[in-house]
């Protein structure tokens, strides 16, 4: 980057083509960058990792122009044209980086002797169980090995004998005979991780990955491991041997388990998730997330769910609950409940219905220690989207003793509750005798089982929606599996509702719809927002005063609180 | 050939007519000759030290540039131009490194120096500590050397004693001190890098190259000097005699003296110093270490440590030297020297020169060399980690009684594969044996795959026990 | 740990020299090993948390390095260099002559615990091949008569284990 902010380009050649690429990138970027989906082959390179230049890949051809030693001035060829000084032996394209004038060739017969080289070598003692290894379908050996093997083997010796399947941490099994020794498990645990428990033992062609004995790898983001290994020595315990890759849907995604909004990637077939991955976004995650946050899935099929709409108790429609729960909430003296687990567009919604209905909004806070990672100490993924929607003014408290109060002394008769047990935040169970409750949750608690109306919403994976992060990053997810209960969206219902509530008809809505009402009606949104302009990188909000607001997030991987305060009231252009 | 410096130590060796150039080497076998600091001092010992620090550091630079003294560890690069790319200008402090972990086979001649005139190395070191204007100096020494890490200890101590090292070394502002490092039996710690990596508490892994140039980013992250110990002691004589005198030995880009170590099928194995290009193998061979074995005919030659390339004893070798020359050569014509060993082919690397007479079993041999290379490939990249262990493996099979005809091309295939492709030049060192040895004994290694397929046709055992394997 | 006082004292003086006090990994190993005869799990530990290292970092260099040890020795640790030039001398038959004198195969401890016999590879004395070490001490020229003599001394007790005397 130069000092105004953008970046230098330089001109280098590659295969004969001049093209422009900022300075300094490594040839594996640059031919990633400009080369039309052409890629060179690595194994060990990964790009949020120290370079190892192990696996000897990625070998590409590199020149520079000749200059005279003496004069410095440019050797020329009989055409007039810059003689290029190429290096005899190739040299690895992770540790080359561009400089201007640089040539490289990724196709010469030196490239691909190099690389069908290397394939060789490292099949040689690699064990022959594609059928059988979970890797199959997302492996590089057995990709390149495709594209660069010789599709027989000249090797008729005995091959190395390593341990197998063995247990590394409580989420990650080893299969040594698979490891390619690319080191990218043991720089991540270093470097990223901060848990070096991971090593090399032995020497030359016993060099073998291992855990210390007695220690694991079980730290909280053990599982990136395996997102990043490159063939399959490492793999998922959860995941190993439940489905095929190649059988999965993917869909974006953002993780719901604290405001760092990490995205992600959701595996799934036939309305059934297998796994979560991250997916990469250099503003807010890089390429990982954490081990707790892959689980949240396994919530979708759990026995808690709330699965029907119900009235005291009865099996309604969606619409007869609105109806209702409207009903309701006319009658005044109403408070809400909101959560910063709803979606943007939710929290639009409750903001419309608090203020039709004259509620009084409560929100709880959920911290806990963030990791300085990818686990923030605000363990919800929207409260910045319940301020920028305006459904709350402040930030809010960890327990509702206030609401208990206004029950108690009668000031609150009706209680909309969302996603909160709020007996266990300071409202004692008996005063829930007195109010009405309309509890909208995904999953059953000590409120809901004693809830008038019950609403139930979908989990992140069921529907599409937005969260702001805590960089006020305005990030989308997309459903991935339907819901088996045959919900509806919850924007659809609290539209029913607010729809009731101001004196309109209930109708169907889309997501487009509701973003051209937040972009009109909300000041702190550009009036130019619309749900499909929302790209799947995210768009950086402008947080205006909410900036100043004490929130509880410390520094970790990508944001930084002081900084990014200093940054937005930097006056522009500086 | 007359005694040029009386500086030098002549030695006469038994046949008369060749005469070692001992410089480095001089008091090394003197009767009497200790290696305490009084003793060394009583032969003019550190008065080379007491010059140096009265010199600016970047004329010292000068003279060793001068001198064209050529590394003397195996790579034989420039020593002065070596010191010359060192980056100054990054305020961070500087080392030097003394590599003494001489490891390659057939090279003894940094334990020589060691245990018997180690104040030679100290103050070689010192001096080219100040050179470079180095903040801490190392020796990394061979874990195997168990007596010369106590003798280096000890003479770090005498010399610390006398302000030859330590603070305000000699009265002058300039502190450096000596931390002797030991090695765990590791080859790979002879590269620099690797050295440089076992140094700081890790696995031996040779560092790529870009980035980590020593001169820049060396230990610690931080510009560092590598040398071996011969080279090092070089030093000391360049300040001695000046860098356009010490160029006066030998001949022009093989300047100096060279301690050549012979071992194998000869009389009289050793090590004999001599000036750069003054011997030929031959006469090292047949004259100075006193020929064959009776009725022994010899057969190859490894002539710069088991990585060089081999020469085989009926080749003839002729092109053209650096300086344009025609030449026309016998094995025993070869001028020992960096360049006319380059140029026929193989390198002077680091001094061993390994003889093998008639007796020699090739793929014997070879299986020995492979042995070696695969029990120290460090396994970090892929070429050097999975082929040096497979064409062990294959040479291994080989001497079992189960050689194949195609083994010959498969060994040379995967050289290969390994040469030039690899993070560090161990992947040259183990190629080069194979490469050679098939290029120049396929005769015998297809034989070999021949005659054990006759056996195995008729079911008899492996011609003979193996002798080298 | 029960490191002798005179090896702490050694660690102590020796870790501040080095600019990083993970450069002392190396000699850290080789004094406790001096000290305990070899480096167990509970030494890699010691010495990870004498350098505010992590156990793995010490066992990546222990195991990468063939002169540390996880196991004891036997009294003699006999170490004979097969490499090239001691082999041309005949190295492999005076180690032949060792396994058959002590009843020992090579890369292994006799029953006894008398001898660690192994190979290993070029001691940089190849001018005097074959080279053998017994503990510390370096033997050269060692034909297989040799070979002989000093099996029999160490049957008897009479050749030095060649290790220094504390």
């Amino acid at each position: 980057m130069s000092e105004n902010g953008t970046m230098d380009l330089i001109t280098i050649n590659i295969d004969g083509s001049d093209v422009q690429v900022p300075k300094g990138i490594n040839v594996i970027e640059a031919v990633k960058m400009v080369g039309k989906g052409k890629e060179v082959p690595h194994y060990c390179y990964h790009p949020k990792l120290s370079i190892a230049g192990n696996c000897r890949m990625c070998l590409v051809e590199m020149g520079m122009p000749m200059r005279d030693r003496a004069t410095g001035e440019p050797i020329l060829d009989e055409n007039g044209v810059q003689k290029i000084g190429w290096i005899p032996k190739p040299t690895i394209g992770c540790a080359t980086n561009a400089s201007p004038g640089m040539h490289i060739k990724t196709k010469s017969s030196m490239v691909q002797e190099s690389r069908n080289g290397v394939t060789e070598f490292l099949l040689i003692n690699h064990p022959l169980d594609c059928p059988i290894c979970d890797q199959a379908g997302e492996c590089r050996l057995q990709e390149f090995s495709a594209e660069h093997g010789r599709g027989y083997s000249r090797f008729i010796e005995e091959k190395n004998v390593k341990p197998k399947r063995t247990r590394l941490g409580p989420r990650v099994t080893l299969d040594d005979e698979r490891c390619i020794l690319c080191s990218r498990c043991i720089r991540f645990s270093k470097e990223i991780a901060d848990d070096d428990v991971l090593g090399f033992v032995d020497r030359g062609t016993y060099s073998t990955l291992t855990c210390y004995p007695g220690k694991e790898l079980e730290n909280n983001y053990s599982l990136n491991t395996v997102d990043i290994c490159p063939v399959g020595a490492l793999t998922s315990t959860d995941f190993r041997f439940k489905m095929r890759v190649w059988f999965l849907k993917r869909t974006n995604s953002i993780c719901t388990e604290s405001s760092v909004g990490t995205n992600t990637e959701i595996w799934s077939r036939e309305g059934k998730i297998y796994r979560i991955t991250p997916r990469r976004n250099d503003a807010v995650n890089d390429t990982w997330m954490t081990d707790s946050g892959r689980a949240l899935y396994k919530a979708v099929e759990s026995e808690d769910r709330l699965t029907h709409y119900t009235v005291g108790g009865v099996y309604k429609s969606s619409d007869e609950v609105a109806r209702v729960a409207a009903e309701c909430l006319k009658a005044g003296d109403v408070a809400i409940v909101g959560s910063a687990h709803s979606s943007v567009e939710e929290q639009f919604y409750y903001k419309t219905i608090a203020e039709s209905s004259g509620a009084k909004v409560f929100l709880v806070s959920h911290c806990g220690e963030g990791d300085g990672l990818l686990q923030s100490e605000d363990r919800t993924p929207n409260l910045r989207g319940a301020l920028v929607t305006g459904l709350i003014d402040q930030l809010p408290e960890a327990e509702l003793s206030s609401l208990a109060r206004d029950i108690s002394s009668g000031a609150v008769k009706t209680i909309l509750v969302v996603n909160e047990d709020i007996t266990a935040l300071g409202v004692a169970p008996e005063l829930l005798s007195k109010v009405k409750l309309i509890y909208v949750g995904s999953h059953t608690n000590d409120t809901a089982k004693v809830a008038d109306v019950v609403i139930p919403s979908l989990m992140v994976f069921e529907k599409d929606g937005t969260f702001i992060n805590q960089s006020f990053r305005l990030q989308k997810f997309k459903m991935a599996i339907p819901s088996s209960s045959g919900l509806e969206p919850d924007y659809r219902v609290l539209d029913k509702i607010a729809a009731l509530l101001s004196g309109g008809k209930p109708s169907a809505t889309t997501l487009d719809y509701v973003w051209q009402r937040m972009a009109s009606e909300l000041d702190t949104l550009d009036s130019d927002l619309s749900w499909r302009g929302i790209t799947d990188e995210g768009i950086a909000l402008d947080p205006g005063a909410l900036v100043e607001l004490p929130f509880a997030e410390t520094k970790n991987l990508k944001y930084d609180p002081v900084a990014f305060r200093e940054a937005q009231l930097a006056p522009v252009g500086a | 050939m007359a005694c040029r410096l009386l500086n030098f130590q002549k030695k006469n060796l038994t046949t008369m007519t060749h005469e070692e150039t001992r410089l480095i080497m001089k008091y090394a076998d003197e009767p009497g000759y200790t290696n305490d600091i009084d003793c060394y001092i009583k032969h003019g010992g550190y008065e080379d030290l007491k010059k140096a620090v009265t010199m600016k550091p970047e004329d010292i630079c000068a003279e060793v540039m001068e001198s064209g003294v050529r590394g003397r560890g195996g790579a034989g690069f420039p020593a002065g131009m070596k010191w010359k790319f060192l980056d100054r200008k990054s305020g961070k402090p500087i080392y030097l490194v003394c590599n003494a972990d001489e490891s390659e086979p057939g090279t003894f001649k940094d334990r020589q120096i060691i245990h018997k005139d180690p104040h030679q190395l100290i103050e070689g070191m010192m001096i080219s500590a100040f050179a470079i204007q180095a903040k801490l100096a190392f020796i990394y020494i061979r874990g195997e050397f168990f007596q010369g890490y106590r003798i280096l200890e000890k003479a770090i101590e005498e010399a610390r004693e006398k302000n030859f090292l330590g603070d305000n070394i000699l009265g002058s502002d300039y502190s450096c001190d000596i931390i002797v490092h030991r090695g765990a039996g590791a080859y790979i710690c002879g590269e620099e890098t690797g050295l440089i990596e076992s140094l700081e508490g890790n696995r031996a892994n040779p560092r790529i190259k870009p980035p980590y140039f020593p001169a820049a980013l060396g230990l610690y992250q931080c510009p560092t000097i590598v040398n071996n110990v011969e080279t090092l002691c070089d030093v000391k004589h360049i300040v001695a005699m000046g860098g356009k005198e010490f160029a006066g030995i030998g001949t022009q880009g093989n300047t100096g003296t060279r301690t050549w170590c012979v071992s194998g099928h000869v009389m009289k194995p050793g090590y004999y110093e001599f000036a750069c290009s003054d011997i030929t193998l031959g006469e090292l061979i047949y004259d100075v270490c006193g020929g064959l074995k009776p009725g022994r005919k010899l057969k190859a030659v490894i002539p710069g440590g088991s990585s060089a390339k081999v020469l085989r004893a009926d080749e003839r070798f002729t092109g053209k030297l650096k300086d344009g020359t025609e030449f026309d050569w016998g094995i025993e014509d070869i001028p020992m020297d960096f360049d006319s060993l380059a140029a026929v082919g193989s390198m002077s690397g680091s001094g061993g020169v390994i003889i093998m007479d008639d007796s020699t079993d090739i793929v014997e041999a070879l299986a020995n060399i492979n042995y070696f290379y695969a029990h120290e490939s460090c396994g970090q990249c892929t070429p050097c980690r999975e082929g040096v262990p497979w064409m062990r493996k294959i040479t291994q099979r080989m001497v079992d009684g189960n050689a194949r005809e195609e083994d010959a091309q498969l060994l040379n295939d995967i050289a290969d594969q390994i040469a030039g492709r690899t993070i560090c030049a161990f992947g040259e060192a183990a190629a080069w044996p194979v490469q050679s040895f098939i290029a120049k004994f396929k005769d015998e290694f297809v034989e070999k795959a021949r005659d054990q397929a006759a056996r195995r046709k008729e079911g008899i055992e492996p011609a003979k026990e193996t002798t080298l394997i | 740990m029960n490191l002798k006082p005179a090896t702490i004292e050694k660690i102590d003086k020796l870790v501040p020299r080095y600019p990083t006090m993970r450069s002392a990994a190396l000699p850290l190993c080789h004094l406790v090993q001096e000290d305990q005869g070899y480096l167990s799990n509970e030494a890699m530990e010691w010495i990870a948390e004498r350098l505010e290292l992590t156990p793995i970092n010490i066992k990546e260099i222990v195991t990468f390095y063939p002169m540390l040890r996880t196991e004891p020795t036997g009294k003699y640790h006999v170490r004979v260099c097969r490499t090239l030039p001691c082999a041309l001398a005949g190295a492999y038959q005076t180690c032949q002559r060792l396994e058959e004198e002590l009843n020992v195969k090579v890369g292994h401890t006799s029953e006894d615990g008398l001898v660690t016999l192994e190979y290993v590879e070029c001691h940089a004395d190849c001018g005097r091949a074959p080279v053998v070490m017994i503990g510390e001490e370096e033997y050269t020229d060692i034909d297989p008569d040799r070979a002989a003599e000093m099996a029999t001394k160490m049957k008897t007790g009479e050749l030095s284990d060649g290790l220094p005397t504390a």
